[in-house]
């Protein structure tokens, strides 16, 4: 049994127009028809660009807003009524702007310790003592727990959030772009304490994020989606090494390389994502696809078995040319041996050596 | 010949109650006429402060204390105010991160990019100049542009809308384009777009680009010359691929290291310890020291000077090569 298993979630906003008398003139599917599952202690990442439906299809996870139609099952009850108040201390959020989620009133201190008395866990002394524990275990000092979140960074301020979501002790944490705000330096810390933090609780993300980079270090399974559809899901190493799908393709190449020897090779996708209001018909990502035919303009593809555990939305998934992944050499050997010495430097200092 | 722009011993300070603070502390730099000038680093470290000291455009109680800006020659920091409204949006151009805030909401583009060729060109008639800017969106790649024309910003996407701004900086021909996070803001496709666009246009015009930007996969695919900036001071200086295949300042190590790959598998990052320090609370000697593994007492003492550590690969640190400098360290 999964820990989460979402089927056929759909959200469709009404668009309505006229001022006295409101009438709908037609709706925008935000979401339409995304089936996942999360195994526990997987990471499974959806990806996409603006306006895919990864964050609504995140907050209808969180119920924080109510699906259009489908069904979230988690641990195996379907989350309603009572398995709502489960789901609530079970599953929480880390958010993408790390100053926004704080309240700027409390101390960081209070803000750890709601989620514990909302749901009532503990009495005053254990909260506190819990807390320091937290920030300890996201990187913080226990002296923290007294101070306001603008005396923080915004890397340690997203630490705080982490604290905040692992306080109720939840089997699911969703990750809405956690790191997109941050500096490099600071995105791999934190980065490198989600990764700490679920095999040390056997937690289970379901990590939203634009950057396909962040995504391949993080995921074990990825999900692509375009226009509030998933459109192709496997294993990250397949994924990353034979996508099937050819927005996932275009995707891959659209980003630039951190290495100045692969320069030229990013081949831009042409034209923008339709407008979700009138989602193109048959296939959606038709009008920009270099290999649409007549059925992609017709018939709208389903999502299906390709191999174990991949799935593609794409009539022509087993016609198309194999994508030409141009591994790359990865960093110099010159460059490889220096962040050698850097890591094995940081690690001597780490232990007080030298 | 002469490097288009030559910035020497910049110093931007802001005023405090504490005495200047500086965001930009003695920074020289050269721009070569027709190549791509990029300038990594993270938020804090004076790159975008950079940028608007050489248009002049530092907000109060922001100044330029110290240097020279020198545009083929002449120094941009000693002309007069309407001397320097001529340079900029003339011989020298810039984009920013987010079109929606640069374009104005009320107008139709078309409207704001004639309005930029008239300040240029004042006598131009208006037929002239409606013609000249729908040749501009043509130029950017926008289809139907006579239709675009009358559009208004909200109606465009957002990877439209940063051509509307390529092609407006670029209405006047300038010689050098700065161009600030131009797509940070946006996905990774249209990225893909305007990155393509600006290398074709820099083609075909011959400008200069000074690129300021913190993802170093931009900066590998655009720049030919590469400045790494740390607290307000250049940290390392090298062409593109001397800078990726040879990395001497340890933080650009660091930078190298955080930066997860989609052509390596690794199972943790290398993650620069601790933050950048605020500029009015910079630590002695080198400002990397307190996060930098292999700082020694030294490091703690003078600021290192920014020396060529292979020929034409300069970098601000006394223990580069760190090697040589781990060799030495029993």
């Amino acid at each position: 049994m999964s820990l989460l298993d979402v089927t056929d979630l759909t959200k469709h906003y009404p668009v309505r127009q006229g001022i006295v008398v409101a009438k709908q003139v037609g709706t925008v599917r935000a979401v339409d028809g995304v089936s996942f599952r999360i195994e526990r202690g997987e990471t499974l990442a959806l990806v996409g660009e603006s306006g895919c439906g990864k964050s609504t299809t995140a907050r209808l996870v969180l119920r924080l807003i109510e699906p259009t139609s489908g069904t979230v099952r988690f641990d195996g009850q379907e989350v309603s009524g009572a398995a709502l108040r489960t789901l609530r201390r079970r599953v929480q959020v880390v958010f993408q702007d790390p100053y926004a989620s704080l309240n700027p009133r409390l101390r960081v201190g209070e803000t750890i310790a709601e989620p514990m008395e909302v749901h009532g866990i503990g009495d005053a002394t254990s909260r506190e003592a819990r807390v320091q524990e937290l920030l300890r275990l996201v990187g913080l000092a226990p002296f923290h727990a007294q101070r306001y979140p603008h005396e923080f960074s915004g890397g340690q301020r997203q630490r705080i959030g982490i604290a905040r979501a692992l306080a109720v002790q939840p089997d699911l944490i969703v990750c809405d772009e956690p790191v997109s705000a941050l500096d490099v330096s600071i995105q791999a810390q934190v980065v490198n304490l989600l990764k700490d933090l679920q095999r040390q609780f056997g937690l289970s993300y379901l990590f939203i994020a634009h950057d396909l980079a962040v995504v391949r270090h993080m995921a074990d399974r990825v999900a692509v989606m375009y226009l509030g559809q998933i459109v192709e899901t496997a294993p990250k190493a397949d994924l990353f090494a034979a996508p099937r799908h050819p927005y996932t393709q275009a995707l891959l190449r659209a980003i630039p390389h951190p290495d100045p020897r692969r320069r030229g090779q990013v081949t831009p996708l042409g034209g923008d994502v339709p407008s979700p209001m009138n989602p193109p018909p048959g296939c959606r990502f038709h009008t920009r696809c270099p290999f649409a035919q007549d059925v992609c303009r017709k018939e709208e593809p389903v999502l299906r078995d390709i191999a174990a555990g991949a799935r593609v939305a794409c009539h022509l998934a087993e016609t198309l040319p194999p994508f030409a992944v141009d591994s790359g050499d990865g960093l110099s050997d010159i460059a490889t041996r220096r962040l050698a010495l850097y890591a094995a430097a940081k690690e001597r200092r780490a232990s007080g050596v030298g | 010949m002469t490097p288009l722009l030559e910035i020497q011993g910049l110093r931007t300070v802001f005023r405090s109650a504490n005495g200047d603070i500086a965001a930009v502390d003695g920074v020289d730099l050269t721009v070569p006429r027709g190549r791509t000038l990029g300038i990594v680093g993270e938020s804090g470290c004076g790159k975008s402060m950079l940028s608007l000291s050489v248009m002049r455009l530092v907000p109060p109680p922001g100044r330029v204390a110290a240097g020279r800006v020198l545009l083929e020659g002449r120094d941009l920091l000693t002309l007069s105010t309407a001397e320097m409204r001529a340079v900029r949006g003339g011989q020298v151009a810039m984009i920013f991160q987010e079109p929606m805030t640069s374009l104005n909401p009320v107008h139709p583009i078309g409207l704001q990019i004639t309005e930029a060729m008239r300040a240029h060109d004042p006598r131009a008639s208006a037929a002239e100049l409606r013609d000249r800017a729908i040749a501009a969106l043509e130029r950017v790649r926008i289809p139907a542009p006579a239709r675009r024309y009358d559009e208004f910003p909200h109606q465009l996407s957002g990877g439209m809308r940063q051509r509307v701004m390529i092609a407006m900086a670029l209405a006047c021909k300038p010689k050098l384009l700065i161009a600030d996070e131009p797509t940070t803001a946006l996905d990774v496709t249209v990225q893909a777009q305007i990155l393509d666009l600006l290398r074709d246009l820099q083609q075909e015009t011959g400008m200069s680009i000074i690129l300021i930007t913190h993802d170093l996969g931009v900066v590998a695919e655009m720049a030919d010359e590469v400045a790494v900036m740390y607290a307000g001071r250049v940290a390392e200086r090298a062409s593109a691929r001397d800078l990726f295949g040879s990395p001497q300042h340890p933080y650009t190590l660091g930078l190298l290291g955080s930066v997860p790959r989609l052509d390596e598998d690794r199972e943790r990052l290398l993650a620069i310890e601790g933050a950048v320090p605020p500029p009015f609370a910079l630590p002695q000697g080198c400002r990397f020291h307190p996060r930098c593994p292999f700082a020694i007492e030294a490091c703690t003492k003078a600021q290192p000077p920014l020396e060529a550590i292979e020929p034409g690969h300069l970098a601000a640190c006394i223990r580069a090569p760190v090697e040589s400098a781990v060799e030495l360290t029993p």
